[in-house]
């Protein structure tokens, strides 16, 4: 079996629009109906996905070159460290997250520590001040409590 | 004629010092987003649009701002493109077939300049033709109903695969992912929350800046992860750039034939740049045969597509302004940004808010006379932005996306649909799904569903309705035959690759 990320793909599209259609099913009535309600369009939709994903799975492209070893690692900390900021940038204000992502991705991109250290404290001070003296926008700096 | 009083409307609003301000601002911002290698118009308007809200301009000077930039990105795309051989966005690309081969040559300046002057001649072109087709088309999308809108949606989600897919299937798919994540949310006929999964976040639906955000800026960042940012080096010296008159004058005919089909091009709901500067490049590759050089750095090759491109930027805002359908990525960002300033583009808006239009297009033509002064002489200040290193940019560009959306909605939820929408936009690149479809989806699925639901209510529930007039048969047949004819035309029309070192 070769050409398997299409083929992968293609599955999954039609498992996800298999649920999206007993989700859609599920929808509740209510007592403003129209002709067509709320279920067929969605139904109509996923559907055509189900077909999609049928023609990517008996028809699919050439495979990708995806990415192997170190590089698919680098990628998988960086989409974590993104979820962890999005948790912590309300709690902790702006400068230490940003700092800390900013440094982690840039050596991600290119692995030089003190470049990218450096790279993520201007970013975070650089950014801090544009968005909070010069745009005005409402951002907490520090942790809550400390001021800035 | 009354075009006339209305664009003299338009350059009062245009003229006053704020707008004006704006207008260059933006063209000078947009200039350098278009430059970065890895932001493009879209991805460069996409993570302005937050910012801009959180400023909170009024309507006009948003509009014009973002406009500005997106226009200013469509000039700064060709300096990646005939410098670094790194197309900004999927239009951009012909410019490097010639382009980059160009500099190679040592004739980099007269790239840039040939390229600069074609993309204000087409910018220039389009805005006229925008100012005379946008107030006739709306008169005529005064006699679209419900089932017209219905068919003329299926018609932008059919044709947008078009040419610049290499893949039906993926296309078709991708607007059904957009459609599909478009009904989440709150049913607007209803009130009833539908395919929530029971998540309070997601009864609101889904943002589109969120997705727009995700898809465009972040999934560029684990791009350049993934390549470790080798693609930035600066392969070609700029040495004093002059103005090559003589160039400039051979290709006159070029840059009209171009801007011309750019336009129409741009016109086509769902077809849009890609189809631009697509068209452009073959037809004059075909003029001028053998002979012409085309992909060993031709003159023509770098005029004709840059005045497809940008004509064909000017284009896509006549349906977008008179219909609500975008022609292309870009436009796509931009009815984001009307939609957020709750201004429902479509025929009304003409009537209801002719000082929005006519600034808008008043603006259009300032930022246009601004961005060549800007793109000519100016052109050295942009290149040396080329050298800032990814490992700085990116992770620049991630963070600023990322408080853009916070500043607008202040959820961590967001945040966490932005990375889930970076992570998707690189799957299905890496796949060759395309990305815009998807936007298109989320921007327009809830207009599609409820035209099609008025359209059944009107009609008691009979689908034959959607074929009741001659506009809506007539459109649901072009969607068809552009959605099937691609499949055949292929094998006829392959699209040029990048040229490689």
């Amino acid at each position: 079996m070769t050409r398997l990320t299409d083929r992968i793909f293609g599955l999954v599209t039609i498992l996800v629009a298999f649920m999206y259609i007993m989700s859609a099913t599920q929808i509740q009535a209510s007592f403003l109906s129209d002709p067509v309600g709320s279920k067929t369009f969605p139904i109509i939709v996923a559907v055509v996905a189900v077909i999609c994903g049928g023609v990517m799975i008996l028809r699919p492209d050439a495979e990708p070159d995806w990415p192997e070893g170190y590089t698919l690692l680098s990628i998988a900390i960086s989409v974590a460290l993104l979820i962890g900021y999005s948790y912590a940038l309300k709690p902790v204000g702006f400068l230490i997250p940003t700092a800390v992502v900013a440094g982690a991705i840039s050596y991600q991109i290119s692995p030089r520590p003190r470049f990218a250290a450096l790279a993520g404290i201007g970013l975070s001070i650089g950014l801090f001040v544009l968005f909070k003296f010069i745009l005005g926008l409402g951002l907490s700096g520090l942790p809550k409590g400390m001021g800035l | 004629m009354d075009i006339f009083s209305n664009l003299a409307m338009g350059f009062e609003i245009a003229f006053s010092p704020w707008t004006l301000f704006l207008a260059v601002i933006g063209c000078f911002l947009g200039t350098i987003i278009g430059a970065l290698p890895g932001l493009g118009p879209s991805n460069g308007v996409a993570i302005m649009i937050p910012l801009t809200f959180t400023l909170g301009l009024d309507a006009t000077a948003a509009l014009v701002l973002l406009t500005s930039i997106y226009y200013g990105a469509m000039y700064g795309g060709r300096i990646s493109s005939i410098l670094l051989n790194i197309p900004g966005d999927e239009p951009a690309l012909m410019t490097t077939l010639d382009g980059y081969p160009m500099a190679k040559q040592g004739r980099a300046g007269d790239a840039l300049v040939i390229s600069g002057v074609a993309s204000f001649v087409g910018a220039l072109l389009a805005t006229i033709g925008l100012a005379f087709l946008a107030p006739m088309l709306s008169r005529i999308a005064y006699q679209f109903g419900p089932a017209e809108y219905f068919a003329l949606y299926l018609l932008a989600f059919s044709t947008l695969g078009g040419i610049s897919s290499n893949n039906q299937a993926k296309a078709a798919l991708a607007s059904c992912f957009g459609l599909m994540i478009a009904m989440i949310g709150l049913d607007p006929n209803s009130g009833m929350p539908r395919l929530t999964g029971g998540n309070l976040h997601l009864m609101d639906g889904v943002d589109f800046l969120v997705a727009i955000v995700g898809l465009f800026a972040v999934s560029e960042v684990f791009f350049f992860i993934e390549s470790h940012g080798k693609s930035g080096a600066l392969g070609v010296k700029l040495d004093k750039v002059t103005v090559p008159w003589r160039d400039i004058w051979e290709t006159k005919w070029t840059m009209l034939r171009s801007s011309v089909l750019g336009f129409i091009a741009g016109v086509l709901p769902g077809a849009g740049a890609s189809l631009g500067s697509f068209l452009t490049y073959m037809m004059e590759k075909s003029i001028a045969g053998e002979k012409g050089g085309f992909g060993k750095g031709a003159v023509k090759g770098v005029a004709a597509p840059e005045a497809g491109n940008n004509a064909a930027a000017g284009g896509a805002l006549v349906p977008m302004l008179t219909l609500g359908v975008p022609g292309s990525g870009t436009t796509a960002v931009l009815l984001a940004v009307l939609m957020t300033l709750n201004i429902t583009p479509g025929p009304t808006l003409f009537t209801d808010r002719p000082d929005v239009v006519w600034g808008l297009i008043a603006s259009l033509l300032i930022s246009n006379f601004v961005l060549l002064a800007m793109n000519v002489p100016m052109v050295k200040i942009f290149v040396k932005i080329l050298q800032v290193p990814p490992a700085v940019l990116m992770p620049g560009v991630t963070m600023i996306s990322f408080v853009g959306i916070y500043s607008l909605t202040g959820s961590y939820f967001d945040l966490l649909l932005v990375v889930g929408f970076g992570v998707m936009g690189y799957v299905l690149r890496k796949l060759d799904i395309p990305t815009v479809p998807v936007i298109m989806g989320i921007l327009l699925g809830n207009a599609m569903e409820k035209s099609l639901r008025d359209a059944m209510v009107l009609s008691d529930g009979d689908w034959t309705y959607l074929f009741g007039s001659s506009i809506s048969t007539g459109l649901i047949v072009a969607a068809v035959l552009g959605f099937i004819a691609p499949i055949f035309l292929r094998r006829f029309l392959t699209k040029p690759q990048r040229v490689s070192d």
